[in-house]
């Protein structure tokens, strides 16, 4: 009994301000152990870290690609026209009146007039048709007016009030905008992002499976050490904590992996569409991951492996309750 | 410090371990635990480091009822009683130094005291030296001074100890004994299991006989 006194004597003493040093002093000291831990077995770690890296690298990459098509149709977007087809009535002289009244328009960067005449010549060299439209007696084409919007007017909601605004114009028959594929493949991107967002939360829970499993393992094998440490006194928390930073740093090297073979793939993939880009003659250098999603990455990678050691952890450990 | 009041302890299509088990030992006390195998000896001794709870009864170990203890407080009660195993159970890769200090690390001890205690225990079992050693580079009886050391670094006031002479031979057993005795001179409560007649009924301490689960001799305090 006077040794219990007092050695419980001496634990009382420790300075109130110093606790949390000692707690984070301990927290530190088990991270970087249980890093020690699984750098001892670089083989079996790796294995691991690959598969989740591979696991979230897929959604990850593939999030990557419906970004840079969703810039590329941006692109497209604002290079969009608006064609007027004027009224037959209409002669060439009104027709230049209103392209004129119309260049003035301040979200209008340039408006193209193209007379009847120019269009038949164009449409029978074209078409190959150029013998029997000479036959023609009378020219039965529109004026057609090609209207270019400020770049800052590329929203596909926004062109469409640029086009009925247009319309209401006298001379205007109809317009016509050029973007309604660009809308269409928009749309299939919304429903591959979709798509993508499943695909990940499908591999997320894989990769919890993965994380769990391996840290069951490891408790397996430390079952024997685990025993010990709850006989002289460790608290289950105690415990606990070198599997959860097991996990976490799983986890943590998973999302470096997975950034990794991102933007390894995005540099591969570069050459080709700058090729490809240069056939069209522009240029087209592919956006990476950026902060956001790198840190979405990493954090929600991070997060995986906390919550699969943790599911691992309290369905395989605290067996050793009293009955 | 250790009260079993009509304590009964059963096992699932075992049968009763213990049966209406009534005894004490007082603080500072060094008691033997004998009797047959099977008898019991391995059941009440985990009954106070709160292994197993009783089935009906009541044991109360330091001031604390172990029936009702909630599971949240097992680890400071172990922290309070030291144990030693026949079999050791010390980690077969961990030097002899990290065995000694693992309850002090589950107690989250400061470096500086760790380093001194784990020392100060060592140097008790005459194992001072051998820090850096792994287990099994290590005779029975060094092994069982390392758990010995295990049992004492944290000075827990009361010590249980299983068998901790089983396989030693007559020379070391009485070595180990000599451990005990200078545990018992500091004051520290011990309760030793051990069918070991010969090294008991040498040694001028109180000796309990367990039968079937039964309580049948008590020397009572000599
Ligand atoms: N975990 C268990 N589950 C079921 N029965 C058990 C368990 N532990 C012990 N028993 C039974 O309880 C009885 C007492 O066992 P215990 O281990 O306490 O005896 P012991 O006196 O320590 O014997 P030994 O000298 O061989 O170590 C035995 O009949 C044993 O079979
Ligand atoms: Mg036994």
């Amino acid at each position: 009994m006077r040794t219990g006194r007092r050695s419980a004597h001496r634990r009382a003493r420790v300075s109130p301000l110093r606790l949390p040093v000692i707690w984070l002093a301990h927290h530190l000291q088990v991270a970087l152990g249980s890093l020690g831990h699984l750098l001892r077995n670089p083989l079996a770690t790796g294995m691991t870290v690959a598969v989740i890296a591979v696991a979230l690298a897929l959604p990850a990459g593939l999030y990557a690609l419906i970004r840079n098509l969703d810039l590329l149709s941006e692109s497209w977007n604002q290079t969009a026209t608006i064609s007027l087809f004027l009224t037959m009535d209409t002669d060439l002289e009104q027709a230049r009146a209103l392209a004129a009244e119309l260049e003035a328009h301040r979200q209008l960067d340039q408006v193209t007039l193209i007379s009847p005449d120019q269009a038949l010549s164009e449409l029978g060299s074209y078409s190959g048709f150029g013998e029997a439209i000479t036959q023609l007696e009378e020219n039965p084409l529109p004026v057609v007016l090609t209207l270019q919007p400020t770049p800052d007017l590329w929203t596909p909601a926004a062109l469409e009030r640029l086009a009925e605004e247009a319309e209401t114009r006298p001379q205007v028959d109809f317009a016509r905008l050029d973007t309604q594929w660009v809308r269409r493949f928009q749309a299939i991107l919304n429903l591959a992002q979709r798509g993508v967002m499943l695909l990940g939360g499908a591999l997320a829970l894989a990769v919890l499976l993965v994380v769990g499993n391996t840290i069951r393992l490891e408790i397996e094998n430390r079952r024997n050490e685990i025993e010990i440490m709850e006989l002289v006194g460790a608290t289950p928390a105690f415990i606990r904590r070198p599997f959860l930073y097991t996990g976490g740093w799983y986890g943590l090297f998973g999302g470096l992996g997975a950034w990794v073979l991102v933007a390894l793939a995005l540099v591969l993939i570069q050459g080709p569409v700058s090729r490809l880009a240069a056939l069209y003659h522009t240029q087209f250098p592919l956006t990476g991951l950026g902060p956001t999603a790198s840190l979405t990455i990493l954090g929600g990678s991070l997060c995986l492996g906390l919550l699969g050691s943790w599911l691992s952890v309290g369905r395989h450990l605290g067996a050793a309750q009293p009955h | 410090m250790i009260r079993f009041e009509h304590v009964t302890k059963r096992y699932p299509q075992r049968g009763n371990a213990l049966r209406n088990l009534s005894f004490e030992l007082a603080a500072g006390e060094m008691a033997f635990l004998t009797g047959h195998s099977g008898a019991g000896k391995s059941t009440l001794l985990r009954l106070i480091g709160l292994i197993e709870r009783p089935s009906r009864g009541q044991v109360v170990v330091n001031g604390r009822n172990l029936g009702r203890l909630p599971a949240r407080k097992i680890p400071l009660h172990r922290r309070e009683v030291g144990m030693i195993f026949q079999d050791h159970r010390l980690l077969p890769d961990r030097t002899v130094f990290d065995n000694v200090a693992l309850p002090l690390v589950a107690a989250s001890y400061g470096h500086k005291e760790l380093q001194r205690r784990v020392r100060a225990a060592l140097d008790q079992v005459n194992l001072l030296g051998k820090e850096r050693t792994l287990p099994i580079t290590l005779s029975s009886g060094e092994q069982q001074r390392v758990g010995i050391a295990r049992a004492v670094v944290a000075r827990p006031p009361l010590v249980l100890a299983d068998e901790p002479t089983g396989n030693l031979d007559p020379e070391l057993s009485r070595e180990i004994m000599g451990l005990f005795e200078r545990l018992h001179r500091v004051g520290v409560t011990l309760l030793i299991a051990s069918h070991d007649q010969a090294l008991i009924s040498d040694l001028p301490y109180r000796t309990l006989t367990l039968a079937g689960g039964a309580l049948i001799k008590d020397t009572g305090t000599r």
